[in-house]
C-alpha cells in the first residue's frame, strides 16, 4: 500500500509527536513534526502538506490562532486534536473551518478514518448528481429522496439541510454552520432551529429516529453525516 | 413648564416611602385602636365583638388582656375565646398581673386583644408601658386589637388638663396612632353616655355618682368628644392624602414646612414641645427640636426636667438636636440655617422685669433680630409659677454649685488677707489695700471658685476693708468723702470683675471641655482606625470608653452565623448573668438600647448598645457606671458618638473579613485551575500515548513489523514511566502537606545515595551526562536516605529536561558550615530573574517553558530537605545555565 500524502504534525507534547509518527509511517504516510505553532505555520507554507494534524495546546500560541493564519491563504484539510471538556474550542475551530476533530486520548483507528475522510473530502472536485449509499439514494437534480424504494416527502429547508449533509459526508458540521447556511447570518444565534429539523429528517430517514446511523449528533458541538456503505 | 415637564409625576421619593411603608406593614402585624372620648363608651364592647367576629372566620384570636370591669355585657363576650394567662409580677410584696409579652410571643397567634394601651406596667415588666408591650407583639407579625381614650395621647394631654383639670398621667405617644392601620372610633353622645352612667353601667353607683361630679361632666364630655372626633377625622384626612399622593389623583402635596421648637429645662417646654408637634402634624411637615447647652450649669431638678422634655421630644416622633453655644439665641439661629427651618415654636419670655428696665432685651427680641426671614411663634400657653425668695436663693446657690464649702473657703481666704493686710496697713496705707483684695477676688475664678462665691467675696471684702481698713477703723462709718466714693468705686469694681473672669473662665472649662470631646473622640477614631482586628477594635473600645466615661463595659459580638456570642468579649470588665445577656440578646434584635435605665427591661445591671451597621446589627456594647448614676443626656449623646464610632469600625473589619474571604476563595479557584490544567495535561499526554499505542498494535490491516512493534512498545514503557513519575509526586506532596511525613534516619555516605540516584535515572541519563565531584572529606552522617533520594532525583530531573542534549550535568559536593553543600549545576537556559522567588512554589512553573511537568517537583524536593532542616536555593550561573544547591545538616 503506497501513500504518497504528507501530514504535518503540530503538537509540543514529543510523546505525542512520537507516537502519531509511528502510526502514520505504518500506515505509509510520510509524517512532518513542528513543535509549536510558528513552526507549524513555516512547515506548511514551505512543503504544503496534504493535511495538518493541530494540536490547540501549543506553548507559543493557541492552535486557534494558527488554523486562522492558515485558512488566510490555504484550504489544506486540518484536524485538529484537543482535551475533553473544551467544546468551544473546537466548535470555534470548526467554525474557523477545520475539517475535524478528535479528543485525547484517542483510538488510532478512528484517527485514520478522519484523517482518510478528510483526504477524501479536499480530492473531491466535481459534484456528482446523485448521492446513493444502497439504502438512502438523492437525486439532485430532480431534488427527490428515496428510502430503499419508497419516496421521502421532505419540506424545501428539511431537503436543504439534507443536501449540505450530504455535501460534507464525514465532516462535523456547527450549530452555526448549518444556521448560516440554510438560514442564514441573521438567525445565526436561534440553535434551536436545527435541533427542530434534524429532529425532523431524522424521523423522515432513519429506520429508528432514537438511534441514527446518518445524523450523529456530536455533543455541545454539531452534527455529523455519515455514509452507511 | 422647563422646571417639572409632568407636574402630576409623583415625587420618586414619596412612591418609595409608600412602598417602604406597605413592606414594613406586610411583615409586621396591624394594629386596630378602638377608639374613644373617655371610659364607658364601649371601646373594650367593640374590640370584643369584633374579635368574636374574626374568631367566627376562622382566625386564631386569642386575649391577652381584657378588663371587664364587671359589665355583663362585656363579660359575655370573653366567653369562648382562648385567654393567655397574665404574668404575675411581685412589687413591694404586692402581686400584680401583667401582660404577658414572652408567652404571647411564643403562642404567636394571628391575633390578640390588649385593652387599654395607656397602661404604664408596673417595675419588673418587660416594658415600661403596654404600648410597648404591644409594639413588639406587633413587630413580630402578630395583629393587635387595643382600646385607647383620647385623654391618653401625650400631645392632648396638657389640653384634657386645662378642660378637666385632671391631670393624666399614663400616656402614649402620638405615633402609636401612625402606627395604627385602622382607628375605629366607639362613639355616644354624651347624654347617652351619663344616662348609661346613672344606669350603673359603667361604674358602680356609687362610685358613678362621684364620676358624674368629677371627670364626666356634660362640658367635658363634650369637649373630649370633639377632640376624640377631631383625630379620626386627622387620621382619616391624613390616609386620604396618603391614598392621593400614592395614586397620583391630583397633584401631590407637600408644604416643604420645617418646624423647630426651641427647649429649655422648664417644665412648661413640654407644652410647648406637644403645641409644635400639633402644628407640625396639621401642617404635615417635619418638626425638631432644639435644646443649646450654654456654660450656665442647670441644677438637677432641671436636669430631670430638661431629660423629661428630650424623652417627650422622642415619643412624640420629633428630631432632637441639641447643640452647644455661649448665646442661646445664636445657636438657636445656627441651627435653624443648618435644618433649613421655616418657623421657630418657642415659649413666652421669662426675663425680670428688672433686666427689662436697665435695657437689657429679652432673648426674644434678640432673636427676632437676628432670625431675619424666619417666622417665629410664640407659645404662651402657661406662665411660669411665682418664685418665692427662698427658692431663688437657693436656685442660685445650687446654680453657682459650690455649695456652702466654697463660700466658706472663700470666706476664710478673705479673713486671713485681712489679717495680714491688717498687720502690715501702717506700712502700705489703705488704699493699697483695696487693690490687693482687688486681686484676690479677681484670681478666684482661676481656682474654679463659681460666680456666687466670687461676688460673696468681693462683698466680703469690701465690708471688711471699710471695717478695718478705711478710718475711722472698726466702724462701717466712713469719714471723708472721698473714701465714701472710693468705697463704693471698689465695690462695683471687685463685683464686675470678679463676675466677669468668673464668666470667662466658665467659658474657658466649657472650651476645655469641648476640646477633650473632641480629642477623646479623635484619639477612639485614630486608634480604631489603626485596629487591624475585631480583637484590636473591642480593646480600643473599651479601654477608651472605660477612661474617658468611668465606667464598666461588656462588649458582645456577634459570631459567624450572625447570632450574637453568649460569651462577652476578652476585653470587657464585668460578667453578666444569663438574665442580662438575655436583654443584651433583646437589644441586638431588635436594634434599641435596653436594660438599666431604658425603658425596656429596666432591672437589669447595666445598660445596652446595639452596634448597629447597615448590614445589621454586629454586637452589643454594655456598660455600667462606676457610680450607677444614670449618664445626663449630654453624656449619653457624647457616648452614642462613640458607639457610632466603634460600630463603623465594627462594620469595617466585618466587610474586610468579607473581602478577604472571597480572595481566598479567588485565589483557591486559581490554584485549582493550575492544578487542574497542569495535572490533567501530565495525566492526558501519557494515557494518549498508551492508547494510541496499543490501538495500533491491535490493527490487523497495519503493516506490524517487529520493528514497529517494538518501538510502539518502547511509548507504552515510557507513557507508563512519566505517569508513574506523577503518581509519586502527588503521592509525596500529599504526604508533605498531611504533615505526617516521618523521617527515618539512617547513616549514610553521600556518595551511596548519588550512586543510587545516577542508577534509578539511568533512562533518562541517557541524553545527558552526569558528573559527580565530591570535595575534601564528607562524613557518615544521618539522614533518610529515601527521601534525600527522591529530593535529588527530582532536581536533576528539572535539571535535564532543561538541558541542551549531550551536555552536562555537574554535581560537586563538599562540606560547609555543618552543612553537607550539593551544587547541581546545568546548561540549560537558566531562570528569568523575577522566577526565583515562586520557583519553588507548588505548580509554578517558569512562563514559556517546554511542556511537561506539574510544577510539583521543586516543590517537593524542596518540602523534603526543609523537613530535615535543611535549605535549597537556585542561582543563575555567571556564564550559562541555572546552579540548585541544596544543604543538608551534618547530623552526627
Amino acid at each position: 500500500m503506497e501513500n504518497k500524502y504528507n501530514i504535518l504534525i503540530v503538537d509540543d507534547e514529543p510523546q505525542i509527536r512520537k507516537i502519531l509518527r509511528i502510526t502514520l509511517e505504518s500506515n505509509s504516510y510520510k509524517v512532518m513534526e513542528a513543535e509549536n505553532g510558528k513552526d507549524g505555520i513555516a512547515f506548511t507554507a514551505a512543503n504544503k502538506p496534504n493535511l495538518i494534524i493541530l494540536d490547540l495546546g501549543l506553548p507559543d500560541q493557541d492552535g486557534l490562532s494558527v488554523l486562522k493564519n492558515i485558512r488566510e491563504w490555504s484550504n489544506i484539510p486540518v484536524i485538529i486534536l484537543s482535551v475533553r471538556n473544551s467544546e468551544e474550542d473546537i466548535v470555534s475551530c470548526l467554525d474557523q473551518g477545520a475539517d475535524d476533530y478528535l479528543t485525547k486520548p484517542f483510538n488510532t483507528s478512528e484517527l485514520l478514518a478522519r484523517i482518510r475522510a478528510s483526504l477524501r473530502r479536499s480530492a473531491q472536485v466535481n459534484e456528482e448528481n446523485v448521492y446513493s449509499d444502497g439504502s438512502l439514494s438523492i437525486d439532485l437534480v430532480s431534488r427527490t429522496v428515496k428510502k430503499e424504494t419508497f419516496e421521502v416527502k421532505l419540506t424545501a429547508t428539511e431537503y436543504d439541510l439534507l443536501l449540505l449533509f450530504v455535501k460534507n459526508v464525514g465532516k462535523v458540521l456547527t450549530h452555526r454552520y448549518i444556521l448560516k447556511e440554510i438560514w442564514g447570518p441573521a438567525y445565526i444565534e436561534q440553535s434551536q432551529y436545527p435541533r427542530v429539523f434534524v429532529g425532523n429528517l431524522r424521523k423522515k430517514i432513519e429506520d429508528d429516529p432514537a438511534n441514527p446511523k446518518y445524523i450523529l449528533t456530536e455533543s455541545g458541538v454539531g452534527y455529523r453525516f455519515v455514509s452507511i456503505k | 413648564m422647563i422646571d417639572n415637564p409632568e407636574p402630576n409625576r409623583p415625587n420618586p421619593d414619596v412612591l418609595l416611602n409608600h412602598i417602604t411603608k406597605k413592606e414594613e406593614k406586610t411583615h409586621k402585624g396591624r394594629l386596630k385602636i378602638f377608639f374613644g372620648m373617655c371610659a364607658g363608651v364601649g371601646k373594650t364592647y367593640s374590640m370584643l365583638k369584633t374579635a368574636q367576629k374574626a374568631k367566627l372566620d376562622g382566625v386564631d384570636v386569642l386575649i391577652g388582656i381584657v378588663e371587664t370591669h364587671n359589665r355583663p355585657e362585656t363579660e359575655a363576650l370573653v366567653k369562648g375565646l382562648e385567654k393567655i394567662p397574665l404574668k404575675e409580677i411581685k412589687y413591694r410584696e404586692t402581686i400584680f398581673n401583667e401582660l404577658d409579652v414572652d408567652t404571647i410571643l411564643k403562642r404567636k397567634p394571628a391575633l390578640i386583644l390588649v385593652d387599654e394601651l395607656a397602661h404604664t406596667n408596673i417595675p419588673g415588666s418587660k416594658h415600661l408601658k403596654r404600648y410597648q408591650d404591644v409594639l413588639e407583639i406587633l413587630e413580630n407579625g402578630i395583629d393587635v386589637y387595643t382600646t385607647l381614650n383620647v385623654q391618653h395621647i401625650e400631645s392632648r394631654s396638657d389640653t384634657v388638663k386645662q378642660i378637666t383639670g385632671t391631670t393624666i398621667r399614663e400616656t402614649v405617644p402620638d405615633s402609636i396612632l401612625d402606627h395604627a392601620d385602622e382607628i375605629e372610633l366607639v362613639d355616644i353622645t354624651p347624654g347617652e353616655l351619663l344616662q348609661r352612667l346613672v344606669e350603673g353601667k359603667v361604674y358602680t353607683p356609687e362610685s358613678s355618682k362621684q364620676a358624674i361630679q368629677n371627670f364626666f361632666r356634660k362640658g367635658n364630655l363634650t369637649a373630649l368628644r370633639e377632640m376624640a372626633l377631631r383625630i379620626t377625622a386627622e387620621k382619616v384626612d391624613k390616609e386620604l392624602r396618603d391614598y392621593k399622593s400614592e395614586k397620583n389623583i391630583f397633584e401631590v402635596w407637600k408644604s416643604g414646612q420645617r418646624l423647630m421648637c426651641a427647649i429649655s429645662p422648664s417644665p412648661y417646654s413640654a407644652n410647648l414641645i406637644r403645641w409644635t408637634r400639633r402644628m407640625a402634624y396639621s401642617m404635615e411637615s417635619t418638626w425638631i427640636a432644639v435644646y443649646i447647652e450654654t456654660d450656665s450649669k442647670i441644677s438637677e431638678q432641671n436636669k430631670n426636667n430638661l431629660l423629661q422634655n428630650f424623652k417627650l421630644v422622642e415619643e412624640l416622633g420629633g428630631e432632637l438636636i441639641t447643640a452647644q453655644d455661649v448665646d442661646v439665641v445664636d445657636g438657636l439661629v445656627r441651627v435653624a440655617k443648618e435644618n433649613n427651618i421655616t418657623q421657630i415654636f418657642i415659649g413666652k419670655s421669662q426675663t425680670s422685669s428688672l433686666y427689662k428696665i436697665f435695657g437689657g432685651k429679652s432673648y426674644l427680641n434678640t432673636l427676632m433680630d437676628k432670625s431675619r426671614d424666619l417666622d417665629i411663634y410664640i407659645y404662651g400657653g402657661d406662665r411660669p409659677e411665682q418664685k418665692n425668695i427662698k427658692s431663688l436663693l437657693l436656685e442660685f446657690i445650687s446654680k453657682s454649685h459650690s455649695g456652702f464649702g466654697s463660700y466658706l473657703s472663700v470666706s476664710i481666704i478673705v479673713s486671713v488677707i485681712a489679717t495680714i493686710l491688717y498687720f502690715i496697713q501702717d506700712n502700705i496705707g489703705y488704699e493699697v489695700v483695696s487693690l490687693l483684695f482687688l486681686l484676690i477676688v479677681s484670681v478666684l475664678p482661676l481656682f474654679n471658685y463659681r460666680v456666687g462665691p466670687v461676688l460673696f467675696a468681693a462683698f466680703l471684702s469690701a465690708v471688711s476693708w471699710n471695717y478695718f481698713f478705711i478710718p475711722p477703723h472698726f466702724t462701717f462709718h466712713i469719714e471723708k468723702p472721698a473714701d465714701v466714693l472710693m468705697f463704693f468705686t471698689y465695690f462695683v469694681v471687685a463685683s464686675t470683675s470678679g463676675f466677669l473672669s468668673t464668666k470667662i473662665r466658665t467659658q474657658q472649662n466649657f472650651l476645655k471641655q469641648k476640646e477633650e470631646r473632641t480629642s477623646s473622640l479623635f484619639n477612639l477614631s485614630k486608634a480604631l482606625s489603626s485596629a487591624t482586628n475585631l480583637n484590636d477594635i473591642a480593646e480600643t473600645s473599651v479601654k477608651n470608653i472605660e477612661k474617658v466615661f468611668n465606667c464598666n463595659c461588656i462588649f458582645f459580638l456577634v459570631d459567624n452565623n450572625r447570632k450574637l456570642n453568649a460569651k462577652p468579649h476578652s476585653s470587657s470588665s464585668f460578667v453578666v448573668d444569663d438574665y442580662d445577656w438575655v436583654i443584651a440578646n433583646w437589644s441586638y434584635t431588635s436594634g434599641r438600647k435596653a436594660g438599666k435605665f431604658t425603658d425596656t427591661l429596666s432591672d437589669a445591671d447595666a445598660t445596652y448598645y446595639p452596634i448597629k451597621s447597615k448590614s445589621g446589627n454586629l454586637g452589643v456594647f454594655g456598660i455600667k457606671t462606676e457610680n450607677n448614676e444614670e449618664f445626663t443626656f449630654d453624656q449619653e449623646e457624647f457616648f452614642i458618638n462613640f458607639i457610632t464610632q466603634i460600630s463603623n469600625a465594627v462594620e469595617r473589619e466585618y466587610l474586610n473579613q468579607i473581602a478577604k474571604q472571597s480572595i481566598v476563595t479567588v485565589e483557591s479557584e486559581k490554584l485549582y485551575k493550575t492544578l487542574f490544567n497542569s495535572i490533567s495535561h501530565e495525566l492526558k499526554t501519557p494515557i494518549t500515548s498508551i492508547i494510541a499505542a496499543t490501538s495500533s498494535l491491535e490493527q490487523e490491516n497495519q503493516v506490524n513489523s517487529n520493528k514497529i512493534q517494538s518501538s510502539l512498545i518502547q511509548e507504552i514503557r515510557i507513557a507508563v514511566g512519566r505517569l508513574n513519575r506523577l503518581v509519586e509526586n502527588l503521592l509525596d506532596m500529599a504526604r508533605l502537606e498531611s504533615g505526617k511525613l516521618k523521617l527515618k534516619y539512617t547513616w549514610n555516605g553521600i556518595s551511596d545515595v548519588l550512586n543510587s540516584v545516577a542508577a534509578r535515572m539511568k533512562e533518562e541519563l541517557k541524553t545527558n551526562n552526569l558528573e559527580i565531584k565530591i570535595e575534601g572529606e564528607v562524613p557518615i552522617f544521618q539522614y533518610d536516605f529515601g527521601l534525600i533520594e527522591q529530593a535529588l532525583i527530582n532536581v536533576i530531573h528539572n535539571s535535564i529536561i532543561y538541558s541542551p542534549q549531550n551536555s552536562i550535568i555537574f554535581i560537586l559536593v563538599k562540606v560547609e558550615d555543618g552543612f553537607c553543600k550539593i551544587d547541581i549545576k546545568d546548561s540549560g537556559p537558566g531562570f528569568p530573574p523575577e522566577s526565583f522567588e515562586k520557583l519553588f512554589e507548588k505548580f509554578y512553573r517558569v512562563p514559556g517553558t517546554k511542556t511537561g511537568g506539574t510544577g510539583l517537583g521543586l516543590s517537593i524536593a524542596k518540602g523534603l530537605i526543609e523537613a530535615h532542616t535543611g535549605k535549597i536555593s537556585a542561582k543563575n550561573n555567571p556564564d550559562y545555565g541555572a546552579t540548585f544547591t541544596i544543604m543538608i545538616p551534618i547530623k552526627l
